[in-house]
């Protein structure tokens, strides 16, 4: 059980640097264009499993480092990170319960509106990019959903 | 998945009420720092801070490379080393010869533009920065170096390689910058076809082997393997470096604009080594595509100047 990790926070810190350096090690250009975004899939597995510890603050605060990291317009992530944890949470006692195959379908759609709303950012702060490439990553975070959340499950359960 | 509960926790029942509260809270700050850095860059010493606390996990994702370029530059063979010498005492040799050339042709321009009562050039100073092995983003294009407002370095700054413009930087941190690169699709430089002075705009296309010249009309005199050098225009790039040549030129008769495209000419995603460029009456202007003062246009246009040691 989750429930007996000594400190879920500590977890939460390394697992979100570890996505931050993975979100940024130089990769060939069709890898790069299909990676996923780590850390968003961070933050939407502590708002379903573990809202205490990481909830709305946690996923403004990881959003704007990704803005720090990576150097754009500061707010950017985080707004968008706060919109999805938002939602993570409202629903997090439904979604929980879900089997996986069909949470792997509300990680497809929150992965999605992570993107429409950066696409819809974007257009605002004036320096629209509609490219195509941009959804990719939609589908690489979802396929990657169940070996995420299983290696999470994992690591806070004590052995 | 089975059902979690949190280390200790007592079942309370889920803070919903808040929650709506507590979101809108952060969206709005969120917003607010976007307006905030967006608009009038006020952020300036949050974002420096926050460069700071990034710059260590930087270098860590640039470690691996910077290992790898260590052990494979301490493990070559006396043989490669002795080529490579050779190769380039012959470089240094031409470019000595180039160098004495050039000195005459640069007395002689000075000598000339006293007599037009032109202002003299500017002097420039150089430091070279290494490209950090990082990606930024998928979508735009920059990259970022190792040198920051420690070094001196200032936000909209030219940055070179050995055989043209790079970019210029965007964000300064203390230990780090970010560098927009030529080919980004919201870059754009002032540029000038040598061959005959033509004017006009490069802008980028978000692929790094091309940039795009879209404000010319169909009969403008441009053909394939014109350089482009930088028009000095803009008060970001000094006039004269090279920055693309012309690729491909079509003039479809329906259109009223040719369609001019430009390979640049330096290694905008090869590049390990950049060169930072000082210069003294460089206006720093905030935003990548500023409107083109008046100056200058009249000036004659300098030769290109050789990339200086630093």
């Amino acid at each position: 059980m989750i429930g007996d990790a000594r400190n879920p926070r500590l977890t939460l810190l390394g697992t979100a640097l570890v996505a931050l350096v993975l979100s940024a090690v130089p990769l060939p250009h069709v890898l790069d264009l299909l990676r996923p975004d780590f850390l968003l899939l961070i933050v939407i597995w502590f708002a379903l499993m573990l809202p205490r510890a990481g909830g709305l603050v946690t996923a403004w605060c990881a959003g704007l480092g990704l803005d720090a990291f990576h150097g754009v317009a500061l707010g950017e992530n985080a707004l968008a990170f706060v919109v999805v944890a938002f939602i993570v949470h409202r629903f997090h006692l439904r979604v929980r319960m879900y089997p996986l195959r069909q949470q792997v379908l509300v990680v497809l759609l929150l992965l999605c509106l992570y993107q429409f709303l950066m696409f819809w950012i974007d257009g605002v702060t004036g320096h629209p990019l509609n490219a195509w490439v941009r959804w990719l990553p939609v589908l690489t975070g979802t396929v990657l959903w169940p070996v995420l959340s299983g290696f999470l499950g994992r690591l806070l359960t004590r052995r | 998945m089975p059902a979690l509960r949190e280390p200790g926790a007592r079942y309370a029942p889920p803070r919903v009420s808040t929650l709506g509260l507590r979101a809108l809270v952060l969206i709005g700050l969120s917003i607010g720092l976007m307006v905030a850095d967006h608009r009038q860059q006020g952020l300036a010493l949050i974002r420096s801070g926050l460069s700071a606390a990034a710059w260590p996990l930087q270098m860590l994702v640039h470690s691996p490379v910077a290992a790898w370029d260590w052990v494979s530059s301490s493990t070559r063979t006396r043989h490669e080393l002795l080529t490579e010498n050779e190769a380039l005492r012959n470089t240094a040799r031409e470019n000595d010869l180039k160098l004495l050339r050039l000195e005459a042709i640069e007395q002689e321009n000075e000598r000339l533009r006293k007599l037009v009562n032109a202002a003299p050039r500017d002097a420039e100073r150089v430091q070279a920065a290494t490209v950090l092995r990082v990606d930024l983003d998928r979508l735009r294009h920059r990259v970022l170096i190792d040198r920051g407002a420690r070094d001196g370095v200032t936000r909209g700054q030219p940055v070179i390689d050995a055989s043209g413009i790079v970019g210029q930087t965007t964000n300064v941190g203390p230990m780090a910058a970010e560098v927009i690169l030529l080919s980004d699709p919201t870059h754009a430089v002032p540029v000038q076809v040598e061959r005959n002075g033509l004017r006009t705009i490069a802008v980028g296309t978000g692929d790094s082997e091309r940039l795009t010249l879209p404000y010319l009309p169909r009969n403008a005199d441009v053909q394939v393997d014109d350089l482009l050098v930088s028009s000095g225009l803009g008060g970001v790039f000094p006039a004269g470096l090279p920055v693309a040549r012309i690729a491909e030129v079509r003039r479809d008769p329906s259109q009223p604009l040719a369609i001019v495209n430009a390979r640049p000419a330096a290694a905008l995603d090869r590049d390990r080594e950049v060169l930072l460029l000082w210069s003294k009456a460089r206006v720093a202007l905030p935003e990548a595509e500023p409107p083109p003062p008046p100056v200058a246009a009249h000036e004659p246009r300098p030769k290109p100047r050789p990339a200086a040691k630093p």
